[in-house]
């Protein structure tokens, strides 16, 4: 099973629960930092690296030789990351979404793709957890190439923790698609309410099974608990808001260590999204911590 | 010469859009018997991206020579360049006005885009 850790609001705690969830687990686990504009994960797991992978993605090259000045492939391309000029073809790399249509459509073929380097993967292992870290070259300004390449480190059978992306735009919804489930990790403030709405509703768009986290709570009744309630989302985690956690993030130290009470309601989030897969009822209530 | 000046008006009273990619219309303006057309750009103004390319591509199809505007990119200057399209940049003035700086020889053609993508 994959499961994404995403957020709409950015700083929720996204990396804190991943992190946490993959150290709770009993058996072999993948850790995936989709959050590939700002990969931080290995901080708090500080895995052995064992080697770096580029990651590419593919872009037109023009043959000015072959090339008729025809036009097809600026008509053809959407994101008008390639025009003709004359007889001269401009080609703008960082609009590029390599689909690939100027290099089918090119009556002479003087369009090719040819791979460009848009990122590096970091792969390594920490005891139990094997961990692969997504990061987008300094100067891209598209992430989600470098997110497939991440995600195709999921196991294949087992568990797989995708850290995802903030926002609810395509870096979002590219990490999500490829999970199973998802849990949303928000916190209970207007601002973190309104992106969660958001996250909700594109998450329901896609059609993935999903519970909530909140994580700086008191435990009691508050928005965001009343939101999922209303909704009828599960709440499947809630952090208390304690100076502790805040420290030991500032010290790159896991949640684990210094909440070791939060250990079953961490190891219950898999099961509970299983059954959320499943279409069965969630044998308990939502958990919650005072 | 055929002048295309970025404007959110419809005349030569309204003022040089600072837009170039996203500005609402163009107005061109036919130097040699003074009358002018409006060209709407609405298209690019509602495009994800690659405005400032389509509207360079667009004022390269429609041939005009030069361009009068407040600021443009570097992706727009770049097709505009090759295209061999003079590019004048001003800001806060009139049409009328801007066309009588350029008639001047006041405004002098940029050598590379006075702002960075994106810069709004």
């Amino acid at each position: 099973m994959k499961i994404a850790i995403a957020s709409g609001k950015g700083g929720t705690g996204k990396t804190t629960i991943s992190c946490a969830l993959a150290l709770a687990m009993p058996g072999e686990v993948t850790l995936l930092d989709c959050d590939v504009e700002e990969p931080n994960a290995h901080f708090f797991i500080q895995p052995v690296i064992e080697r770096m992978e580029k990651t590419c993605s593919l872009v037109p090259e023009v043959d000015a030789d072959k090339c008729t000045g025809c036009g097809e492939c600026g008509r053809v391309c959407q994101f008008s990351a390639i025009i003709s000029l004359g007889k001269k073809a401009m080609v703008f790399n960082e609009l590029c979404h390599s689909c690939g249509a100027c290099a089918r459509i090119c009556p002479t073929g003087a369009v090719s793709e040819t791979a460009k380097k848009n990122g590096m993967l970091t792969i390594g292992r920490k005891g139990r957890i094997r961990f692969v870290s997504g990061r987008l070259d300094v100067g891209q300004a598209m992430s989600p190439p470098v997110i497939r390449e991440t995600l195709k480190y999921a196991a294949k059978d087992g568990l797989t923790i995708v850290d995802c992306p903030p926002g609810t735009s395509c870096p979002y919804v590219t990490a999500v698609k490829g999970c199973d489930a998802a849990l949303l990790v928000t916190e209970p403030t207007p601002f973190g309410l309104h992106d969660l709405k958001l996250a909700v509703a594109t998450i329901r768009e896609l059609d993935i099974p999903f519970g909530v986290a909140v994580n700086r709570t008191n435990g009691e009744k508050n928005l965001i608990s009343e939101y999922c309630e209303t909704e009828g989302i599960p709440l499947l985690l809630q952090i208390p808001e304690d100076r502790r956690v805040a420290e030991a993030y500032s010290r790159g130290q896991v949640l684990n260590k210094v909440m070791p009470e939060l250990h079953d309601a961490l190891v219950s989030i898999p099961e509970n999204l299983q059954q959320l897969i499943e279409g069965r009822p969630l044998q308990e209530g939502p958990v919650v911590l005072i | 010469m055929e002048i295309a000046i970025t404007t959110a008006g419809y005349d030569l009273d309204a003022m040089v859009d600072t837009r170039f990619g996203r500005a609402p219309r163009f107005l061109i303006y036919y130097s040699k018997t003074g009358a002018f057309t409006v060209k709407e750009n609405t298209q690019n103004l509602n495009a994800a991206q690659g405005a400032g390319i389509q509207t360079a591509m667009h004022l390269a199809n429609a041939k005009v020579d030069a361009v009068i505007t407040g600021n443009c990119g570097p992706k727009a200057f770049a097709v505009l360049d090759a295209a061999k399209i003079k590019v004048y940049t001003c800001a806060g003035c009139s049409l009328a006005h801007a066309l009588e700086l350029l008639k001047k020889g006041e405004l002098k053609p940029a050598e590379k885009a006075n702002v960075e993508g994106h810069w709004a």
